[in-house]
């Protein structure tokens, strides 16, 4: 499971061994995040990522479980409930404030992590399982996060509610009975509070388990690096401990005193103002948005405005709504086969200079684009940026992406990531 | 297999949105879409400071008792103030008696019941009540006001972007509309005779659709004496229940903003130690 020159758990008191020979829980501990877990000694701080989301997720647990101690799931309630943690729970407007920007945080935190593996091709084999997990993770963040905006049962929340399960009713046939099913009832109300209640608590521990499997798929091949060459010796590698848990220490302390800028001095500056209104079900915003996180994704799904049919038969085989529906989880389904679309052997975009042109030219624009667009009103301007932004987005991964691996030349590589680091070839020996 | 799928999938998506960035341009062109009078006259709240602004701001505490004194001898006539207790009014820098003293001559009693009869009965506030509703509910408040419901105001600086600056602008903003020009020199009556403000409604280009319900509250100076001697302008009563309502809404922001700095300056310090030990942990490492 690593490499042979990774560095043995060895007990020293007698409890140690005791434990060790019973449930060898500090040996895998230490395998997994130790002395005993060889790391390329050139990663960049993008490689911080990993570990800061998982810090993330722990402060929204953390965060999350003292919320619920003091959250009511009742149309009548819930909202007065939030008002009553900001207000009369001792430091409760921390926790929720933490809570509430906490969830914006992941988000970026997770995005940057992402792109890191978009650009130094960290998808690509033998680390495939480990981009398929992240994905799946991704998804369960954004089911959780979706159902989390839902509980304070502000406007936002009951009428982001009514159009993200409106989705599901642009399904043909079973859409609407299958819209009703996940609300347990007609339109959003307290059957669907309290089940996403339900699952809003449930789900971040189904992501932890998910992210069990992440970090054990990826002690199998080990962490990739900046050049994308594979680790050749012992020389290639430092032990995580206390090599990069010193560097993650320090990234963290950068993560968090954005977050607590943010958190404590603009904390409603991610928020959308409707949602300090109690969600009344006869009075529609004049804009529903989603949190930004999710703006890209919105962008797409109101970009597509003319049906798929039959010219001049007036004959139509997919709505518009339908599509863009299929568009935006399309969207996100399609990086689950990134690995076999970006057949290039060459890992890191550094030695691609055909890919890495699209990659900061047109992919991070368009992403730009998409989140800027999300947000607007549907005006003339706003939806033609996202029509050519979204049409990007599609050719990019599933066009662009596999023709540019066919013909593109790479840079000649480093023989070793010591050699790229040192910039003189060295033989292991003289390491 | 799947790059062949992936190619016509990606073909199919890209292809629709071009062909729907087609429709978007001609339909575009074909029917522009017509200026509207909120587009061309609604405005953005006006530039305002307050004490409480920013990372270092603390509320004035004379300022919020003014404006308590404006909410409660204007704005409390329609609007509730129900997440708001009277316990609450301590943070404003009165006493325990005369927080006593606010809840026992607040104008509007508690609805209660009779403990004899158990008949609806009221009883004047305590200092745990929340600050009682000028109406018994929605529909009264409806039926009062023209069939308009006057919002609650305990989070409306919250609830509207950019909000102590929106309040203050809107009890400043009613305008006559006749003759009525924004900054461009256009005039709303003639260039949308549509939008003259229908009976019942008031102009205000601070409102989202320029016409609102409400009349102008703030109506004259010296509607309110001040305690403190401070000359109740328009202006000032307008500054000063937009300060007060800023507080409403998140009475926690003076524990907030210290805890952060106490929070920033901890982390700093565990940032800059985090960062010598990384420096010398990889001092011999070529990285």
């Amino acid at each position: 499971m690593s490499f042979p020159w990774a560095q043995e758990y060895k007990p020293q008191g007698t409890v140690s061994k005791w434990v060790d020979e019973r449930l060898p829980l500090p040996r895998l501990v230490y395998n997994a995040v130790g002395a005993g877990y060889p790391v390329p000694r050139n990663l960049n701080y993008f490689w911080n990522f990993g570990v800061l989301a998982g810090v993330a997720l722990v402060i929204q647990i953390v965060t999350g479980i003292v919320l619920a101690m003091h959250y009511y799931a009742s149309v009548d309630g819930a909202f007065n409930s939030v008002e009553h943690i900001m207000r009369d729970v001792n430091s409760g407007w921390f926790i929720r404030y933490a809570h509430m920007n906490g969830a914006s945080f992941f988000f970026i935190v997770v995005y940057i992590h992402i792109f890191r593996g978009l650009f130094y091709g960290s998808y690509k084999a033998p680390r495939e399982m480990i981009w398929l997990l992240g994905v799946t993770i991704f998804l369960l963040m954004m089911a959780t996060a979706f159902m989390g905006y839902v509980l304070p049962w502000g406007q936002m929340s009951f009428w982001g509610a009514q159009v993200i399960t409106g989705f599901f009713s642009a399904i043909p046939l079973v859409g609407e009975p299958l819209r009703q099913l996940l609300l347990g009832g007609f339109a959003p109300d307290q059957a669907a509070l309290n089940r996403f209640f339900s699952l809003h608590y449930l789900m971040p521990f189904v992501i932890a388990g998910v992210i069990i499997l992440h970090v054990w798929a990826l002690h199998i091949p080990g962490s990739s690096n900046p050049t994308g060459v594979s680790v050749k010796g012992e020389q290639d590698t430092v032990p995580f401990h206390p090599y990069y848990t010193a560097k993650d220490g320090f990234g963290l302390g950068i993560f968090l005193i954005l977050f607590v800028a943010v958190t404590f001095f603009a904390p409603n500056m991610l928020g959308h103002p409707d949602n300090y209104i109690p969600a009344n079900p006869l009075s529609t915003p004049a804009h529903i948005v989603p949190e930004w996180y999710f703006l890209p994704f919105y962008a797409i799904l109101k970009a597509f405005t003319v049906d798929f049919g039959i010219p001049f038969t007036g004959i139509i085989i997919i709505p518009a709504k339908l599509m863009g529906v299929l568009a935006m989880f399309g969207s996100i389904l399609l990086l689950f086969f990134l690995p076999w679309l970006d057949t290039s052997p060459v890992r890191s975009g550094h030695y691609r200079p055909l890919f890495r042109k699209f990659f900061w030219y047109g992919l991070i624009p368009c992403l730009v684009v998409l989140t800027y667009c999300g947000g607007k009103p549907p005006y003339t301007q706003w939806v033609v940026l996202s029509q050519i932004a979204a049409a990007y987005y599609f050719a990019h991964f599933l066009i662009i992406l596999p023709i540019v691996s066919r013909i593109e030349r790479p840079l000649p590589l480093p023989n070793s990531i010591t050699e790229a680091v040192t910039g003189t070839p060295l033989t292991p020996a003289a390491a | 297999m799947v790059r062949l799928v992936a190619f016509l999938v990606g073909l199919f998506f890209s292809g629709m949105l071009l062909l729907g960035l087609g429709d978007t341009v001609i339909t575009a062109i074909q029917e522009p879409a017509q200026p509207t009078a909120e587009h061309e006259f609604h405005e953005m709240p006006l530039a305002v400071n307050f004490a409480h602004d920013g990372p270092l701001g603390k509320f004035d505490r004379g300022q919020l008792q003014r404006g308590l004194k404006v909410y409660s001898e204007v704005c409390a006539a329609c609007h509730s103030l129900k997440l708001v207790s009277f316990r609450d009014f301590a943070a404003l820098g009165y006493s325990e008696d005369q927080v006593k003293a606010l809840a026992k001559g607040w104008k509007t009693e508690v609805p209660s019941i009779n403990p004899e009869t158990g008949e609806p009965a009221t009883r004047p506030a305590i200092p745990a009540d929340k600050i009682p509703s000028p109406f018994a509910n929605e529909t009264a408040a409806r039926a009062a006001n023209n069939n308009a419901l006057p919002p609650d105001l305990s989070l409306i600086t919250k609830a509207r972007a950019d909000g102590p600056a929106y309040v203050y602008s809107l009890l400043m903003g009613y305008r006559d509309q006749a003759g009525y020009k924004n900054e461009e020199g256009m005039e709303i009556l003639k260039e949308f005779p549509e939008a003259a403000t229908p009976p019942g409604l008031n102009f205000n280009p601070w409102f989202a659709n320029l016409n609102i319900a409400m009349a102008a509250p703030i109506a004259a100076d010296d509607q309110v004496t001040y305690d403190d001697g401070t000359k109740a302008t328009k202006e000032q009563m307008s500054k000063d229940v937009a300060a007060f309502l800023t507080w409403t809404a998140e009475p926690k922001m003076e524990n907030r903003k210290s805890a952060g700095w106490a929070a920033l300056g901890f982390l700093l310090i565990f940032t800059v130690l985090a960062w010598m030990s990384y420096k010398t942990i990889w001092a011999d490492k070529k990285h």
